[in-house]
């Protein structure tokens, strides 16, 4: 029995290349009936995470942003955000590991939105809106330190050194860019780029790629100097949340009373967010911004139409990052992925599934039109958000006291302890 | 006149304002309910489909966890406890023995157990393995295809977008829902595969 059946194997191993590899499963060996009674093991399958830890997740949120809010808002201690910033980095950082994050939580919405197939987890919805909504009623106090990767940034901020405040309203243009594309890619199911290149998860994990983990390392020492980097520069919910913040019920403010314009904590702030002062005569004339609203409003539609022109003209290449594209590009021009003298893997187990190369144009085809009509809207979307901030850098915001600039504070409580008001007694 | 206008303007401030948040508020919430109304209560895992994976040796190097959460599982019901196992065995060898260099494993996470003439048994050591595939491959071209890759959910941290997806040729990683994990060949009574008596 047993030499027959290595002869049946030596035979097979004979007529098979070691490349054709047969994925399906095939009953070529009958299951063996044990006379020994031997019984044979069950295969052992250990269940994922259970999904009640996942809603302890979005309750350890909305605890710690009332906490927070409470620290900031009405305690006015910086000592309360910084220990929340610390247990952020403990609970959502190393011992969630950067995941599930608000941040994230924008491409699984864009992906449920776009997509019919994609059933999002309620757990993901809560993460998305939760800080949301905080942040419409008490200013981004989510991000003063309940972000694990704004709480991680904000401790490291040793020697904060200020940018120029026209650089900052340049490079504020970045994290617009980023949403959009982070929306573009996620609803087409290309990818989640917030994921794939969130710089600090590496070091959540204690595990990266050596170029996400050069990268990490990077902010992290740029963040010793120009206070939270990713925050400023890159973060797409920082974005959402800017907004919002705007039109906050409530916002920290600096002095607890009235401003006595000392001047004290002009310095303070390590992300340059306190409005200062400006005289009334600086006021400008009428007729000076009226002709410059005209021509902002003519400005501002040509380049929506110029940022979409542009950008969808470059949508095969954005289209490329997905697989399908890819593979469908490779297949018709015939390049192999680049390797020379065997097949590609990616073409081998294409052949593999039995679909055919029809069909996978088709679906490709189908992708690259949605980046077309995505690349027209991220484009004009770009475009607005230039012609925004060319308005922003123009025009002149009045201003009597110093107080926190709501859209871009982070909350993060430093610049009270600056303030020489002493609260009213009641 | 002057503080007048002044507060004309800061209550037409005001109503914009008040306008805004109220906009915001109905944006959200209603962005929240439409999404709510397709959500699942539960959640996702990412499993690999068994059916679809060629064993490209890519899920060892893309999973964020090193070594891979990608593992090696064996589905025993499917096994022929064979002597020469296409797994355990680089192909093409001599002696049946379990030496190291006969081993197709590069970290000998294989054990092989004599069961009764002529059957074997094969377990996997999960903390050896590196998922790197080769025995499945084995198993698949020469024997019943009762091995197979997948995601071990006590080690995969259920990334929000697992990042060996892109990466897999075979578009074989999914999210399932993690009531249902493991949907295998062999693993369970409701999946059936090809010429099972
Ligand atoms: S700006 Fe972004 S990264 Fe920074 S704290 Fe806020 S949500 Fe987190
Ligand atoms: S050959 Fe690779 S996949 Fe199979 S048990 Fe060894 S390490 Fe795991
Ligand atoms: S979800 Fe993350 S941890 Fe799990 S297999 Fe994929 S990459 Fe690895
Ligand atoms: S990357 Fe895909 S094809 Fe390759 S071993 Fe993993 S699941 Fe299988």
């Amino acid at each position: 029995m047993r030499k027959v059946k290595n002869i049946a194997i030596i035979f097979l191993l004979a007529i098979m290349a070691w490349q054709t590899t047969d994925v399906a499963a095939i009953n070529r060996f009958p299951k063996p009936e044990f006379e020994s009674g031997h019984t044979q093991p069950a295969t052992v399958t250990p269940a994922p995470r259970a999904v009640f830890m996942e809603y302890l997740d979005v309750a350890v949120l909305i605890a710690a942003l009332s906490l927070i809010t409470w620290f900031i808002l009405k305690k006015r201690s910086r000592k309360g955000v910084f220990w929340m910033s610390v247990f952020a980095i403990l609970y959502f950082g190393f011992y969630r590991e950067g995941c599930i994050c608000s941040i994230g939580a924008i491409q699984n919405v864009a992906l449920a939105l776009f997509n019919e197939g994609y059933y999002i987890p309620v757990t993901a919805i809560l993460f998305f809106v939760i800080p949301i909504l905080y942040t419409l009623f008490f200013g981004r106090t989510f991000c003063a330190g309940v972000c694990p990767l704004g709480a991680l940034q904000d401790i490291i901020a040793f020697k904060p050194m200020p940018v120029k405040a026209w650089l900052e309203k340049v490079l504020g243009i970045i994290p617009y860019i980023y949403l959009g594309l982070a929306v573009l890619y996620a609803a087409t199911g290309t990818d989640f780029i917030i994921c794939r290149y969130d710089p600090f998860v590496g070091f959540y994990r204690l595990d990266a790629s050596f170029f996400m983990f050069v990268i990490g390392a990077l902010f992290l020492l740029i963040g010793v100097f120009i206070a939270r980097p990713y925050c400023r520069f890159l973060c797409p919910y920082g974005v959402i949340l800017g907004l919002v913040s705007r039109f906050s019920f409530k916002h920290m403010t600096i002095t607890p009373a009235e401003c006595i314009n000392c001047k004290l904590c002009e310095k303070s702030c390590p992300y340059g967010a306190i409005n200062m002062p400006v005289p009334e005569k600086e006021k400008e004339k009428t007729e000076v911004l009226v002709k410059r609203y005209i021509l902002l409003g003519i400005l501002v539609p040509v380049l929506v139409f110029a940022g979409g022109l542009l950008l969808s003209s470059f949508h095969e290449n954005l289209a490329m990052v997905n697989s399908k594209v890819k593979l469908a590009s490779e297949i018709l021009n015939n390049t192999n992925y680049g390797v020379v003298g065997r097949e590609a893997i990616e073409i081998t187990a294409f052949k593999s599934t039995g679909q055919s190369v029809e069909e996978l144009y088709s679906e490709a085809a189908n992708i690259v039109d949605q980046f077309y009509m995505g690349s027209w809207f991220l484009g004009g979307f770009i475009g607005l958000v230039f012609g925004l901030t060319l308005i922003g850098l123009t025009v002149f915001k009045f201003h009597t006291d110093y107080s926190p600039n709501k859209a871009t504070c982070h909350s993060c409580a430093r610049c009270m302890g600056y303030c020489p008001v002493k609260p009213e007694k009641k | 006149m002057g503080t007048e206008e002044h507060k004309d303007k800061m209550s037409r401030r005001d109503f914009l304002r008040k306008s805004m948040r109220l906009t915001i508020l109905l944006g959200v919430g209603g962005l929240a309910g439409s999404l709510l109304s397709k959500s699942m209560a539960g959640k996702m895992v990412w499993q690999i489909d068994t059916k679809k994976c060629t064993q490209c040796g890519r899920c060892t190097t893309e999973c964020i966890k090193k070594p891979s959460a990608v593992k090696c599982f064996h589905a025993y019901d499917m096994c022929g406890y064979c002597d020469l196992c296409g797994g355990y065995f680089r192909p093409g060898v001599k002696d049946l023995t379990t030496a190291a260099e006969n081993q197709l494993c590069p970290t000998s996470a294989i054990t092989r157990k004599f069961i009764e003439e002529p059957f074997f048994e094969y377990d996997i050591d999960a903390d050896l393995c590196i998922g790197c595939g080769k025995c499945v491959k084995g198993c698949g071209a020469f024997g019943n295809g009762s091995l197979q890759l997948q995601i071990d959910q006590s080690i995969c941290d259920n990334c929000n977008e697992c990042a060996i997806t892109r990466a897999c040729p075979s578009q074989a990683i999914s999210r399932v829902e993690s009531t249902e994990p493991y949907l295998m060949l062999g693993l369970r009574d409701d999946i059936t595969w090809k010429n099972k008596s």
